[in-house]
């Protein structure tokens, strides 16, 4: 496979990139138009994204969606990691098919089951619908991923490195603290970012777990998409695009820098 | 303190999933097997705890299989079932058929380049999936971009949006990074040598390519197919924005039952029969998963 890539190889690279991106670089095109028509160019304008911090619903919605998102992340690398260790470190233990099967599930099952299940669980519990279940619903979406990405971190970390620790005197908690999690840190911290977009990124299971005063920012742009384009959603598409773009080019940049200091050993 | 700690760190995990993950699906069972009321939470046997052990009795006794059976009888859901799965099986086979070659193509680059595609490939997955569906709408509309490009070149219009065709465009440009990734870990790995060593025995590259490359590629084939698939079946975001009331999946069928028409019952059985579809597919990735997981423990 050092061949290099043939000439219809790189046509049908072209052709697959060209569909995942010509949209996304649409959308942004669009959104600096000053005519409300999307075929029609009006010339540059920023003047969507003033209204945009005008409209108090869309801010309202983000706000809420920050807020979801930071927490929910937060708990689902907790949990994540937590469900990561015990699924590479404990071995068979009993329930350990049942644990693992839960623990992969969120990653593919429709999240139209999932919405109607966690609501279903929290009108079972009396719980009102509001930021609380949305938060929940979320953390237990996300940390799925942050299972699967801290997992394969953790199968190629050396396991005598922890070891050595105990050998040393360290308990096993310390051991944890002091060797794995450094080690897996990189991994730990993508889980959060994962799990925080995912929840940004979420319209289902929110619209099913969320009450009056939860609006999250998809279901604003959700209910207004319904009522066709429009050049003010194009807006916030934009920006929500640049902040993850900006995000994971740091991320990656962060990554370089981390290689090239790390002594060899 | 030695053993007790690790354990306790398993059972938080394992605790929250079975309150957040595996509860509700009894709920789910439960309610499907429930009459609608009209009342808040709208549905009804409620069990009656005060009653003791006759109001539990009184409370099983009053489940029957009524929402399954007005599900069976009722053509428009057995439409919107066989074609949820016949829009994720074309969508899944479409998908592989682009992101074959694409994934084999990045194999082939220099590695400097191959990790700068991965990343490209990547990156629509961390933007919001709601908003890569709904780019589509402005292309696809009758005076959208796409009826504009075809303008130019003089060809007639195409209103594909709110069709068939449009969901599947949807379908298959939002899964396209699943069933890449998968596909570029199983081609990247591969032996170079075993190519030479074929064309050393004199076989040409196409038979090389369908007698090595594609067999040795067989388990990213199935994961990007099954993680393509499952989600697929279950899509309500696709159906709802570029498809027309034609264009019925079952997703899209729960959704409604439950916001439009508050029948929180008959959601609740259309729901289980999806789950019922999907276990076999979702066990057969789960074990691929656990497969590749734990394969370096």
């Amino acid at each position: 496979m050092r061949r290099g890539p043939s000439p219809f190889n790189l046509v049908s690279m072209t052709v697959g990139f060209a569909f995942l991106y010509l949209p996304i670089l649409l959308l942004v095109i669009w959104s600096f138009n000053a005519s409300k028509l999307v075929t029609v160019w009006g010339g540059f304008s920023t003047k969507w994204y003033g209204t945009l911090f005008q409209n108090d619903q869309l801010m309202a919605a983000a706000w809420v969606t920050i807020r979801v998102g930071l927490i929910s992340a937060t708990l689902a690398t907790v949990l994540g990691t937590l469900a990561a260790v015990a699924l590479t470190r404990h071995g068979a233990f009993r329930g350990r098919t049942l644990f693992s099967g839960m623990s992969y599930a969120p990653l593919v099952m429709p999240e139209v089951i999932m919405g109607l299940s966690l609501l279903l669980l929290f009108v079972a519990l009396g719980i009102d619908r509001g930021i609380l279940t949305v938060t929940l619903a979320h953390t237990t979406l996300t940390m799925a991923y942050v299972t699967v990405v801290v997992q394969s971190r953790l199968a190629t970390f050396d396991r005598s490195l922890e070891e050595a620790a105990q050998d040393l005197g360290a308990t096993p908690t310390r051991a944890f603290w002091q060797v794995t999690l450094p080690n897996i840190l990189p991994a730990v911290l993508a889980g959060w970012m994962l799990a925080f977009t995912l929840s940004l990124d979420d319209l289902v299971i929110a619209s099913f777990t969320s009450g009056p005063g939860s609006t999250t920012l998809p279901m604003r742009i959700y209910s207004q998409v319904r009522l066709g384009v429009s050049p003010e959603i194009n807006a916030v598409c934009t920006l929500l695009i640049g902040a993850v773009t900006i995000g994971v080019i740091c991320w990656s940049i962060g990554m370089k820098w981390r290689e090239r200091t790390a002594t060899p050993a | 303190m030695k053993r007790t700690l690790p354990r306790l760190s398993a059972l938080i995990p394992y605790a929250w999933l079975l309150v957040f993950f595996a509860l509700p699906f009894l709920l789910v069972l439960r309610l499907s097997l429930s009459d609608s009321a009209l009342a808040i939470p709208p549905y009804t046997p409620r069990i009656d705890w005060g009653g003791g052990i006759d109001g539990v009795r009184a409370f099983i006794d009053a489940l029957d299989f009524d929402t399954y059976k007005a599900l069976v009888g009722d053509s428009l859901y057995f439409n919107a079932y066989i074609s949820s799965l016949r829009f994720a099986l074309e969508g899944t086979v479409l998908a592989l058929l682009v992101g074959y070659p694409m994934a084999y193509g990045m194999a082939r680059c220099k590695p400097g380049t191959r990790s700068l595609l991965l990343m490209a490939v990547i990156l629509p997955f961390w933007t919001s999936f709601l908003i890569r569906v709904y780019a589509w709408v402005g292309i696809l509309k009758p005076q959208g971009l796409l009826n504009a490009g075809l303008g130019l070149l003089g060809l007639p219009d195409a209103d594909l949006l709110y069709t068939p065709a449009a969901v599947q465009i949807g379908l298959v440009y939002s899964y396209l990074p699943f069933m890449v990734l998968p596909l570029y870990a199983a081609l990247e790995k591969q032996d170079h040598t075993l190519l030479e060593a074929a064309a050393d025995l004199g076989s040409p590259p196409w038979k090389s390519f369908w007698q090595v490359t594609f067999p040795l590629s067989i388990p990213g084939v199935i994961a990007g197919c099954l993680l393509c698939f499952i989600p697929m079946v279950g899509e309500f975001v696709i159906p709802d924005l570029l498809g027309g009331p034609g264009s019925l999946m079952i997703g899209r069928s729960i959704w409604m039952e439950f916001f439009a028409n508050r029948d929180w019952p008959f959601a609740s059985a259309v729901a289980i029969v999806l789950l019922i579809t999907l276990v076999v597919p979702i066990v057969l990735y789960q074990r691929q998963q656990v497969k590749a997981l734990e394969a370096g423990r």
